[in-house]
């Protein structure tokens, strides 16, 4: 798909416009969908499962630190991306979870034969999108030395190609269907004295990644096209629920920018948004970049010079307060004043990009620039003694860090090859959401020398039996799911749309089958559970609490107290939990006996109203029997005592 | 078929009419006999039906170039000899295949850990390249030999990086050929493949270099992670070390006795006495008489196995503190009888064998077998064919075996090698 270039004129136009022509600026588009499968790991044999917080420091059972090297690509080359992790030097702190953590997950033994289980719902989703598999599986490293897997590599295997997701608004194509194995999970963002602590309870978790060709038309079709996936998804009843188990990747572009992949836009709501954001900000660089060639703007800033002494007397807080040995370093960046900040307050801007590039590099906690100084105590004599230590002109702007010097030097550095590439073609790079929407610099985008074979995993063969196999068993999809689900079990369109789109139509009527009516096991799925602090925890335990109502044990007013209770005490029996709840079954005689000395309490009140009394005596006798007995039983009962009351 | 060459880019039309372009590869040694693998161009490998297809060439294959720089040589440096045995440590990676070659030339070296060349000059040499379960004591000879001239002609030490299934055997092998070092030899290995980027190869190969260019040890070690993790190498004493784990990287155990030392970083900390390196010529005497073999001891075994499979000589791995079945005693006097040397080494590894705490361990003694004391059973095994193939006069052969020749033996137990003693007040 080619589209007229746009003038930097036409883009900034664009940019201020409320709604963007999406055909007109070339927008490009395509997703990745990453989701979690609830089988056993990949290649090793513990369960697939993320650990609480609070379960981390209890469950940790021991700890290793290791460091990742950049290695060669295939022709001996060392990527990109590979070569900035590996300048940052860390170490990698590892925290063995128990039970979820094998030598395999520690890179102290060779992987194990794929789960099967885990290629087989890979393979289901690839019926479902019509999408045709490979004849060999074949399992590739994916070179990622930023610490998020233990060996340094990825194990990645693509296992179909071609089909396509139907969406409102026009059919996705499916450009790969792949497995592979989750990261580790980072447990603080910033790292400690250069150590960065993961643990290891997700490193290993099957994941089906789906890449969708650029077909989708605005940011609209990108949401019902990344729901519609996650509902295929769910369709095989094999993934995993809730937060952080499902992820989309989008990959975005407009004309004058280039493919952009935004990771880390885990609400779905969001995807419509940061996408346009992003389409924003490729435009507002656009602008930037002609801007500067039209000044005649080479990119090369100068040195970095040191010029602490302009802040000999200075009252901001920031450099007074900064520990000994830091220095002001800045760098002359020329012809780009006033195109480091965004047009508003929170507008893309181009210095947000150069500090984004310096706190990758450098590990630096930021940048000032010269279009947003005076500011943090910083005055116009400081900026005016900076302008002039670095032979700053009217058209020029200028970069700090304060930091120790090797720290500042890096950190300059990295925003000098930034300006650098301001004049040049717009970048391929991976960019991170954030909550408002927008997106931040992570890395440059890896290239293809990432991925060699996993030579310890042996190719895997998809025969036609299987594959028919599969086909044959295809799971209903979302819609018929919701019918079938409507005609049998009676439930609202409403419900079935709710238990079909969060993937709970196994569990409800697996729930039915233990003995629940259908208004009890949709209640449990989806106002219960969501309600519990554990939900996953508590779930394996409604078929048992279903039987039992069924049983009598309990009446089903009293499951959402014993539902907390287990809540709050995974370990407890179903009878204790019950107990404790202050729930239990009372027969027949108990709620009789009960009925009959409240009406006996309340004589006069009944034979006064007769049988409208019932709904006012309710009260009292529910008070005492909650729990303990069926409502429509107790009703009954109650009926009887008064009727025999008035006789 | 097709014409096309593993590397050439090629255009394939699958029997139900999918289009997928991408590099053709070699075929994986387990791949279905009619599978193409294609290399994608986002990097995937996926393997294709060829029967039906229709494949066409886009691009031949054009040759990888692979430039490496010339590491530098300093006179003010130490040189040591590197010489490649096989291995997954110092080796190179076709990341197309993922295949494993061995490093030939001093840049190769230098381009798997450059860093090397910061405090030594290199000799790199290919002497063997096997898979070290392949090792034969033919090839101990001809390491030792190597070894030894290297360091009479000018090496400070000798690193020899070596596959890790029978890295130990060879290391109590040159302890024993090799006497009045001039220099330390030091084996090293890597536990996992040099092409990730989480290899233990870099570290250990580094290691192994520190101490062969900076220490004054006189000794054969063996050089490896000391945990898990990347802190720190262990220096393990040759006679003393046994691999222990198939997989993680600190496989490498010292038996019985502490580990020599440690490297971290670029500094060598020595914790136990070692033997200093001679000023003269290191003298290398590598003769095996191979008559000789190990027998494990279990329930079951057969009365005659003894007799069948001893010639010369043979290290019987017996249980506990030394001990075979009653039923097999009879085997092992006859074939001492025989002539051969019969002695009797533990199959619990760690700790001594002691033959005077049982009867069956009095009675082998009286047969005349021989207590390995607390040397490890292959280590044994060694020592016997070293000493061997020097004399076959009885009396010689039994003193000397009781005889700690390489600091194989007759250690003051260390309370710290096997787990932690709990502490009472």
């Amino acid at each position: 798909m080619s589209t007229a270039p746009l003038t930097g004129p036409d883009a900034l136009r664009w940019f201020n416009e409320p709604k963007l022509d999406w055909a007109a600026i070339g927008f490009r588009c395509g997703l990745e969908i990453h989701q979690q499968l609830d089988t056993r790991k990949l290649f090793s044999l513990v369960p697939s499962r993320v650990v609480e917080p609070d379960e981390v420091g209890p469950l940790t059972i021991g700890a290793v630190e290791r460091r990742l090297r950049a290695t060669g690509g295939e022709s001996g080359e060392v990527d990109d991306a590979a070569r900035a992790e590996a300048a940052k030097g860390l170490r990698f702190r590892y925290l063995a979870i128990a039970g979820l953590t094998s030598l395999v997950e520690l890179d102290e033994e060779p992987p194990l034969a794929m789960s099967q289980d885990a290629l087989d719902v890979t393979l289901t989703l690839a019926g479902l999108a019509k999408a045709r598999p490979v004849e060999e599986v074949h399992v590739m490293r994916k070179t990622v030395i930023d610490g998020s897997n233990t060996g340094g590599f990825q194990r990645t295997a693509l296992v179909a190609t071609g089909g396509a997701f139907e969406v409102e608004g026009g059919d996705v194509g499916v450009w790969t269907i792949a497995v592979e194995e989750d990261s580790a999970r980072k447990l603080d963002e910033q790292s400690k004295d250069g150590v960065v602590t993961y643990t290891l309870d997700r490193l290993g978790i099957p994941l089906i990644e789906v890449a969708t060709a650029p077909d989708i038309r605005d940011p609209a079709h990108a949401q019902r096209t990344a729901a519609r996936i996650g509902a295929l998804l769910r369709a095989t009843g094999r993934v995993k629920r809730g937060l952080g188990t499902i992820r989309q990747d989008l990959n975005v572009s407009v004309a004058v920018g280039e493919r952009v992949e935004i990771k880390g836009c885990q609400d779905l709501r969001a995807v419509a948004r940061v996408i346009e954001a992003e389409c924003r900000r490729q435009l507002w660089m656009h602008h930037v970049r002609t801007t500067l060639v039209a000044r005649g703007a080479d990119g090369v800033a100068g040195p970095s010079t040191d010029v602490t002494a302009a802040f000999a007397h200075t009252q901001a807080k920031s450099i007074q307060a900064a520990p000994k040995g830091t220095v002001v370093l800045g760098v002359k960046l020329p012809k780009f004043a006033g195109l480091l900040k965004g047009a508003s307050k929170d507008a893309p801007r181009l210095g947000r990009e150069l500090a984004d590039h310096a706190k990758t590099a450098a590990g630096v906690k930021g940048i000032l620039h010269s279009d947003e100084l005076p500011a943090y105590g910083i005055t116009d004599a400081e900026v005016t003694a900076v302008r002039k230590a670095l032979a700053c002109g009217q058209d020029d702007a200028f970069a700090l860090c304060v930091e120790v010097p090797a720290t500042a030097r890096r950190a300059l550095a990295a925003v000098a090859a930034r300006a650098k590439q301001a004049v040049g073609p717009a970048l391929k790079e991976v960019r991170a959401a954030q909550p408002d929407d927008s997106t931040r610099f992570t890395r440059p985008m890896p290239g293809a020398a990432r991925m060699y074979p996993e030579t310890d995993v042996p190719p895997i063969r998809v025969t036609g039996e299987r594959w028919r196999h599969v086909l044959q068993s295809l799971p209903a999809k979302p819609e018929e799911k919701m019918a079938q689900l409507v005609a049998r079990h009676k439930v609202s369109q409403d419900i079935a749309k709710q238990l079909v789109g969060d993937g709970l139509d196994h569990a409800f009527t697996g729930l039915v089958s233990a003995g629940a009516d259908a208004s009890l096991a949709a209640r449990m799925l989806l106002q219960l559970l969501p309600a519990l602090k554990h939900p996953d925890r508590v779930e394996p335990r409604l078929p048992e609490v279903a039987a039992a109502v069924k049983a009598g044990r309990f009446a089903k007013e009293a499951v959402e107290a014993i539902l907390v209770v287990l809540d709050a005490e995974p370990v407890l029996s179903l009878d204790a939990a019950t107990a404790k709840a202050g729930a239990g079954s009372s027969d027949a005689a108990a709620v009789d006996a009960v009925c009959a000395r409240v009406v006996a309490g309340r004589l006069s009140f009944v034979r006064e109203k007769g049988l409208a009394a019932q709904g006012p005596l309710m009260g009292p006798v529910m008070a005492e029997l909650r729990g303990k007995a069926d409502g429509s039983l107790i009703a009954e009962r109650l009926r009887a005592a008064i009727e025999k009351a008035m006789a | 078929m097709s014409e096309a060459a593993p590397g050439d880019r090629i255009r394939l039309t699958t029997h139900d009419g999918a289009r997928f372009e991408g590099v053709l590869m070699p075929r994986h040694s387990f791949s279905g006999a009619d599978i193409l693998t294609l290399k994608l161009d986002n990097g995937y490998n996926v393997g294709l039906a060829a029967g039906g297809a229709k494949v066409e060439v886009v691009e031949t294959a054009k040759p990888v170039e692979r430039r490496l720089p010339q590491p530098p040589t300093d006179p003010r440096k130490p040189t040591i000899a590197i010489l490649g045995t096989g291995g997954t440590i110092a080796s190179f990676v076709d990341y197309r295949t993922g295949g494993v070659t061995p490093a030939t030339r001093p840049e190769e070296l230098a381009a798997a850990a450059p860093d090397l060349f910061g405090f030594c000059n290199i000799r790199a040499e290919v002497l063997l390249n096997m898979f070290s379960e392949d090792m034969q004591p033919e090839h101990w000879t001809k390491i030792a030999e190597r070894a030894a001239w290297h360091l009479n002609n000018g090496a400070k030490g000798v690193v020899i990086p070596h596959g890790t299934d029978t890295l130990s055997y060879t290391a109590a092998a040159l302890a024993f050929a090799l006497q009045d070092l001039s220099g330390p030899v030091v084996l090293v290995g890597s536990q996992r493949s040099s092409d990730r980027p989480s290899s233990d190869a870099s570290q250990n190969l580094l290691a192994a270099a520190r101490v062969a260019a900076t220490s004054d040890c006189g000794e054969v070690v063996v050089v490896m992670h000391a945990s898990s993790s990347d802190d720190a190498c262990a220096i393990h004493r040759a006679t003393r070390v046994r691999k222990m784990h198939t997989s993680r990287r600190d496989a490498f155990q010292s038996v019985n006795v502490p580990p020599l030392g440690h490297v971290r970083g670029d500094q060598v900390v020595w914790d136990q006495p070692h033997r200093a390196a001679t000023k003269g010529k290191t003298r290398c005497d590598a003769v095996w008489d191979e008559e000789v073999s190990m027998i494990l001891s279990y329930p079951g075994l057969w009365p005659d196995h003894v007799e069948d499979v001893v010639r010369k000589a043979t290290v019987l791995v017996g249980t506990g503190l030394g001990h075979v079945a009653h039923r097999v005693l009879p085997g092992v006097q006859k074939v001492i009888a025989r002539g051969a040397h019969v002695v009797m080494a533990s199959q619990c590894i760690n700790g001594a064998v002691n033959m005077n705490v049982y009867s069956t361990g009095r009675d082998l003694l009286q047969m005349g077998v021989l207590p390995a004391f607390d040397m490890l059973p292959e280590v044994a095994y060694i020592k016997l064919m070293w000493i061997l193939g020097h004399t076959s006069d009885r009396d010689e052969v039994r003193r000397l075996f009781l005889t700690p020749l390489a600091g194989e033996m007759d250690a003051p137990t260390d309370l710290r090698a096997f787990g932690v003693l709990e502490a009472k007040a």
